[in-house]
């Protein structure tokens, strides 16, 4: 086994390790945090806690996702692999909003 | 809570139960102006896509539009977004019947309430006291400079 394919495995099982998984409530068509400052490859818990459906998405450069129609008490994790800052809205209440920083 | 007993009408008063339970206005037209401020596909038979212009990726704001206020209601036909419901009454038929068209995109909450004909007069009958006798505002002339 060469060095740089250790190297790589040994990055991957760092990365693992240490990704977190951070929860976020839909809560009264608000989210719990308007900013949140994460690692690449930690996981945001989107959890529906409102009575009504929600549809987050980004469009940013830096980890563009949609989770579509999420119905009350549903939960869905999206992982933020990109470095950069992710600007997270939901499609059907706009004044929803999350900045997401990833950084090392 | 402070107040009158008597301010509206016992219809109105059931109206308002029937606004928070079995008619589920409340699950849009939320809060202390009865709106959301979402936008929501609620079966108008049209092509208009609406909200689906600036969101093309999104398949559930296709044909959603903006919840409107229900502050002064009455005095603001005719009603939804392309003006094709005439009256108060001609509305809560339209979503007692769950809307007209059925597509992916319509909002969960549209579908058939099964309101009896007594409570969609109700329901109108408080729809009725969200308007008031406001004095006409008079709209400031901007400075040029």
């Amino acid at each position: 086994m060469n060095k740089s394919l250790l190297f790589s495995i040994a990055a991957f099982i760092s990365v693992a390790a240490f990704a977190e998984d951070h929860v976020i409530k839909q809560e009264d068509r608000q989210f719990s945090a308007q900013e949140i400052t994460v690692k690449p490859g930690d996981k945001l818990v989107f959890t529906n806690c409102d009575s009504v459906t929600h549809n987050v998405f980004s469009t940013s450069d830096a980890n563009p996702f949609t989770i579509k129609v999420q119905k009350p008490g549903e939960a869905t994790a999206v992982e933020f692999k990109d470095e950069g800052v992710t600007e997270v809205r939901c499609a059907i209440h706009p004044k929803m909003k999350i900045t997401v920083t990833v950084k090392k | 809570m402070n107040g009158r007993e008597n301010a509206i009408s016992e219809s109105a008063k059931h109206g308002f139960d029937v606004f928070n339970t079995k008619g589920l206005c409340v699950q849009c037209h939320a809060g202390w102006n009865f709106t959301d401020d979402g936008f929501h596909d609620i079966g108008v038979a049209d092509d208009d896509i609406g909200r689906g212009k600036v969101l093309p990726g999104i398949p559930a704001v296709m044909h959603a539009f903006k919840t409107p206020t229900l502050r002064n209601v009455a005095q603001r036909r005719p009603y939804l977004h392309n003006g094709s419901e005439k009256t108060l009454e001609d509305v809560v038929r339209f979503y007692n019947t769950g809307g007209q068209a059925k597509r992916d995109s319509l909002d969960v909450n549209i579908k058939p309430l099964n309101l009896t004909d007594q409570e969609m007069r109700d329901l109108c009958a408080f729809l009725l006291t969200l308007s008031s006798n406001d004095k006409p505002v008079t709209i400031p002339t901007l400075p040029n400079d």
